[in-house]
């Protein structure tokens, strides 16, 4: 992010009663940025997009787009577009006056909205679609009408509201690509809320973490992946998340130790850090999840390459490899950042073999 | 071929009960229909077709001289335009208002669910209770009307006695009654538009006004519909506060159709007259209902 940002809110508050909402949420994106805002249903998040839009007024804080003040602007005003997970189209229009609604209100010349009509629907893939109704249309192209609606628009700010929770698992993937080839192609803003993490890690150059109304992190998809600051960060993202071991089973009293679990293998004779029962075992093709109990832990999963052959209530050990060791305050719940530490909890839980590796559990590279 | 005779006589078996059990779950139905609809509307087309019997004359086939007999009858033609007349006031009028009230009474107002209840109170009363509130209002000298104009100094007003403001009176307490019962069908239809084509319209820019006639009034078009043929139907049927208001005077300048009717059966005892004219308004609804869907339908959009 170089210069002024493109959308800037500073502390931005906006709750009911008190509750809900978000809390002093500031957040910059830069011109061209692709940034999501991710959390669990409740977070605030699908606010803090509305604020952005002008459908809501934060009760303190601004909202700057492009360098102006918008906190108490209009929505039509702003210069933005969005696509909400209902996809909101008209229903008694065809697909070609839902498109060009917006044209049509701002009385743009007949021969400009053809021209803008065409791009769109050649750019999304609804050429001879124009005279259906959306209710002659499956969720998919739907969406991609929505989506032509926020291109024909125009406007350089994209805003989208969870715009693949209505898709079946098959058209997420086709729409997810659609959104990231248009952002790229058209250089859009986007702000993309969802509460999908694999949405937001696949899509996304920087995420926006939020937690009860709160921005719990925001970075690139690498670094919330690697190094989260927070416990709830480290156990939202990722699939399967990051596993917690109590610190106190591996000689780190006070601190939770994360774990991914392609990072977690199976210990070789006498070097394990934890002994668990297999609970279940999932096998994925490439990979097999292999899901352990221990009594100090939770999410523990193993990920194994391709076929590992385990069964549910055998005996497994497991080491926890210091480099990939994520140290969380046990009362704070936050990643202990400073390496003297860890450097010190790797000393006393590992083997002398790993110790002078065992640093840096903040790293980016993965 | 035994095992194939069997199956047979046991579809036939099988057909035969669920037909019974068809017509056993119509039955309840098709009685009541039958007792109440279908031959009342057999038996009253059969009644138009006989002269009226006295005691020196039995009534005897006359084929369609009633209703010759009626399209002669100068009384017949004045209740037919005041029944024109009075549809075509308080139709338009009550669905406008009720369409408006809605619109109003489906935003963010301070006490909203006071607003709905308020609008729908006239419904709620029964019309000849409302007809008998209305006779007070109307009331030369002491009813308000009367009391409100005086305080600009107004002459009072014999607003039912006359037969120029008569009808128009019978068409406000009409209107009164219907709006807030038309509304009700407005607001649950607006209550399934959904919040996000507002937003997503005020989004694109458009104006309140923009997307209520855009938007919102032809997504409102089957509830329109639905509320126009009602209000058709009520405009012959709803007669009550005759009775109470104006008894279809002064010199049958407020009779409506279905009153005259009612005043030929009863009161004049020339059943067969009522029955024609009964006929009459029957194919006169059916015609213009069938009309209206017929015009109207290729123009609504369904969800």
């Amino acid at each position: 992010m170089q210069g002024a940002p493109f959308v800037a809110l500073r502390n931005v508050t906006r709750q009911w009663h008190g509750r809900g909402g978000v809390a002093d949420v500031s957040l910059e994106v830069g011109k061209g940025d692709f940034v999501s805002i991710l959390g669990p249903s409740g977070c605030g998040k699908s606010t803090l997009l509305r604020i952005i839009a002008g459908l809501e007024t934060p009760q303190s804080g601004t909202v700057h787009i492009s360098g102006r003040d918008e906190t108490h602007v209009q929505a039509s005003r702003r210069g933005l577009s969005m696509v909400f997970q209902s996809y909101a189209l008209f229903p008694h229009l065809t697909v070609r006056e839902n498109v060009l609604f917006g044209m049509r209100v701002r009385r743009a010349p007949a021969r400009e909205r053809e021209a803008k009509l065409a791009e769109a629907t050649a750019m999304l893939g609804l050429e001879g679609l124009e005279r259906r109704k959306p209710s002659q249309l499956s969720g998919g192209q739907r969406q991609r009408v929505a989506l032509a609606r926020a291109v024909v628009s125009g406007h350089p700010l994209c805003l989208m509201d969870e715009p693949l929770s209505n898709l079946d698992a098959k058209l997420r993937h086709s729409v997810r690509r659609d959104i990231k080839a248009l952002q790229r192609r058209l250089g859009l803003t986007v702000i993309y809320v969802t509460h999908d993490q694999t949405e937001a890690m696949s899509l996304s150059d920087t995420i926006v973490l939020m937690r009860e109304g709160r921005v719990e992190q925001i970075g690139s998809p690498q670094a919330l992946y690697a190094a989260p600051e927070t416990i709830f960060a480290a156990e939202f993202v990722g699939e399967p998340p990051m596993a917690m071991v109590d610190g106190a089973a591996l000689g780190a009293p006070d601190t939770w130790v994360g774990i991914r679990p392609e990072h977690l293998s199976v210990a070789t004779e006498g070097k394990a850090d934890l002994i668990g029962l297999v609970r279940e075992v999932e096998y994925l093709g490439a990979e097999t999840h292999i899901v352990v109990d221990h009594d100090a832990a939770r999410g523990l999963i193993v990920s194994a390459t391709g076929h590992a052959d385990w069964r549910p209530g055998q005996t497994i050990e497991l080491t926890l490899p210091a480099k990939h060791r994520v140290l969380f305050d046990a009362d704070t719940g936050r990643n202990k950042k400073d390496p003297q530490q860890n450097c010190g909890a790797s000393h006393r839980q590992t083997e002398p073999r790993d110790s002078h590796t065992a640093h840096h559990p903040q790293s980016v590279t993965d | 071929m035994t095992m194939t005779a069997n199956a047979t006589d046991f579809y036939h078996s099988e057909r035969r009960r669920r037909a019974i059990h068809g017509w056993l779950l119509l039955t309840p139905t098709l009685v009541m229909l039958t007792a109440f609809a279908f031959y009342p509307s057999i038996a009253t087309v059969w009644t138009s077709l006989f002269s009226r019997g006295t005691r020196r004359n039995p009534s005897e086939f006359v084929g369609l001289e009633n209703y010759a007999r009626l399209f002669e009858d100068p009384t017949f033609r004045e209740v037919a335009l005041n029944n024109i007349l009075y549809a075509a006031v308080t139709i338009p009028i009550s669905i406008a208002i009720a369409l408006v009230m809605a619109l109003w009474a489906n935003s963010k107002i301070p006490a909203r669910g006071f607003v709905r209840s308020a609008y729908f109170t006239p419904t709620v009363l029964p019309m000849i209770a409302a007809a008998n509130l209305w006779l007070f209002f109307y009331t030369p000298g002491f009813g308000v009307l009367d009391q409100i104009l005086s305080l600009f100094g107004a002459p009072s007003v014999n607003w039912l006695g006359q037969p120029g403001t008569a009808l128009w009176a019978v068409c406000a307490v009409t209107v009164w009654k219907e709006s807030g019962f038309f509304m009700i069908f407005y607001l649950a239809a607006l209550q399934t538009i959904p919040e996000d084509l507002r937003e997503a319209a005020e989004i694109e820019g458009a104006s309140r006004w923009t997307y209520t006639r855009r938007v919102v009034l032809p997504l409102l078009m089957p509830t329109t519909l639905f509320v126009l043929v009602n209000a058709l139907i009520n405009s012959v049927k709803l007669i009550d506060h005759l009775f109470i208001l104006t008894k279809g005077g002064p010199s049958n300048s407020t009779k409506l159709i279905l009153y005259y009717i009612w005043e030929s059966a009863f009161a004049f005892f020339d059943a067969p007259a009522a029955a024609a004219m009964t006929v009459i308004v029957l194919i006169v609804l059916g015609a213009v209902a069938a009309l209206q869907f017929r015009l109207l339908d290729r123009r609504i959009h369904y969800q």
